[in-house]
């Protein structure tokens, strides 16, 4: 069914488009008790025992036995979301789109509620579209990313598939890759990077299109064989749990930034080795879209 | 012989008339405000800033003048004044022409703050409850005029207080007639000029009736924070 197309002149009103929607601020009613709320997602069903059913269920499945009689202002965030997702999820939507649900949220509560989400999702069937900035909470939450760049959508893969190959210079910042560099093709698995001054070796077959390369900022080693080349520390920054190392190639240019290493704490040399290799499989060869 | 008068000998006429006047006025202008603050807040831009302009005018023009452009409208010589005074209605010299007097000066006050009230209301909560599938009517009377209660309860009070004390329009549109047309502010007027000692029963009055609308608006706005926090 389509919901708008503005060529074909199709735009549904909101009310007839059933896709349930999770707004950033959870637009729980303030003036209504979390019952009234769950109750307007259920003003469809027009049986009475059918609606006081569903809606027991609904309390039972969102753990808000105790809330009913509350009013949004005195619940917890999570809680509100609970609501706010049960209210929807009463309403049987053909569609879910979640608007970055967690955004507001501090980085505990968020892996909290993370949590809590996936297990309550379990229980719909539906397909559920989420919008979001972090690369983890994508990497925990969906199967399938499609990545979006300048208002287009650009790829829709599994999401392991992506992180491992994300193909597109987009793709690779979205996924979080550090070291991003214009390259060209040297052969069927070799790639030039002449602002780096180096040659690499991928494992993935280059395509013809290639414009850049990608290397992830965990993927660098000091015992690590292949594509090893001289490098000099340039600055550091210390993580909670990891070391941010900025190097340069020895033949890097004069004006292109630094490269990224990141490595764990007990993993650190205690030197700055002299040279840092990537092993082939995590050379991604990238093209601009 | 309190205040120098006997009271016996006051004509609590202008007392009724006012509340009557104000009462029939505020209850006009809560409708009409709400209905003009619904609708202009959903105007473009540019239509918006002059229906603006023209229904806050009253607000702050003198009274005399509103009273004058009254007078050129329903006047028993214009147009529109005759043509009313064909059906009997005129609202030259008569108590109900004070309501008219009284809604066209208070209703900025109504509509400034419904609007208000209006422009800061949570439009996602419209959205959310669309995409629930419930009804614009539903959404409109069970969300929006709820969060939205204080603003226009608070607007209502602000224009039966002005409603109430309205003088210059009134005076020029309805006059004083005692018994007839006159009302509390008119009277006060009325007796001062007459260097009549019951000027001040009435003006205690007027200070009376101002003070107790005052602690209720107070008094709801509180219970209101009250019921959204609790």
């Amino acid at each position: 069914m389509t919901l708008f197309d503005s060529d074909k002149h199709i735009n549904l009103k909101p009310q007839q488009r059933q896709v349930g929607y999770l707004f950033q601020n959870y637009a729980l009613f303030p003036n209504m008790t979390v019952k009234q709320n769950i109750l307007c997602g259920l003003h469809w069903e027009k049986n009475r025992t059918a609606k006081e059913n569903a809606y027991a269920e609904a309390v039972r499945l969102f753990g808000l036995e105790g809330l009913e009689k509350h009013k949004p202002a005195q619940l917890s965030g999570g809680q509100q979301q609970r609501v706010a997702l049960a209210r929807i999820l009463v309403n049987r939507p053909k569609l879910l789109m979640l608007d970055e649900p967690f955004s507001a949220l501090d980085t505990h509560l968020r892996m909290r509620l993370q949590m809590e989400m996936l297990d309550v999702l379990k229980n719909y069937g539906g397909p559920v579209l989420m919008v979001t900035h972090s690369r983890d909470e994508a990497y925990h939450m969906c199967d399938h990313i499609a990545v979006m760049n300048q208002g287009r959508l650009q790829q829709s893969r599994p999401t392991k598939e992506l992180f491992a190959d994300p193909q597109t210079v987009p793709a690779a910042v979205l996924t979080g890759c550090k070291n991003i560099a214009p390259a060209e093709k040297a052969g069927e698995h070799l790639l030039k990077v002449p602002s780096w001054g180096v040659t690499l070796e991928t494992a993935l077959p280059i395509p013809e299109k290639v414009t850049h390369v990608g290397i992830r900022a965990h993927y660098f080693g000091a015992k690590v064989p292949q594509n090893r080349f001289p490098v000099a520390l340039a600055s550091q920054m210390e993580e909670p749990f990891e070391w941010v190392l900025e190097f340069r190639y020895a033949e890097q240019e004069g004006k292109s930034g630094n490269l990224w290493w990141r490595i764990p704490k007990d993993k650190r040399p205690a030197q700055m080795p002299p040279e840092l290799g990537v092993a082939p499989v995590n050379v991604l060869p990238l093209s601009a879209e | 012989m309190l205040f120098g008068f006997d009271l016996s000998t006051v004509d609590l006429y202008p007392l009724l008339n006012s509340l009557r006047i104000a009462a029939i006025a505020s209850i006009l202008i809560f409708f009409l405000g709400i209905l003009c603050a619904y609708y202009v807040a959903k105007l473009p831009r540019w239509l918006k800033g002059v229906l603006d302009v023209i229904l806050t005018l009253p607000m702050v023009l003198p009274p005399t003048v509103c009273g004058y452009f009254l007078l050129m409208l329903v006047g028993l010589r214009q147009p529109l004044g005759r043509w009313l005074n064909t059906f009997g209605i005129r609202f030259v010299m008569t108590w109900y022409g004070g309501v008219l007097a009284a809604v066209v000066v208070a209703f900025p006050l109504m509509y400034r703050t419904a609007r208000g009230a209006f422009e800061a209301f949570d439009k996602t909560l419209a959205y959310s409850g669309q995409t629930l599938g419930l009804s614009n009517t539903y959404i409109f009377w069970r969300v929006r005029m709820p969060a939205c209660k204080p603003g226009i309860l608070a607007g209502f009070v602000l224009a039966f207080a002005r409603a109430l004390g309205e003088y210059g329009a009134t005076s020029m549109l309805i006059g004083y007639i005692a018994g007839r047309t006159a009302t509390i502010s008119t009277t006060v007027y009325q007796l001062y000029q007459t260097n009549d000692s019951r000027a001040m029963f009435w003006v205690l009055i007027n200070l009376v009736i101002s003070t107790v609308v005052l602690l209720a608006v107070n008094l709801l706005e509180n219970r209101q924070k009250k019921a959204v926090k609790a």
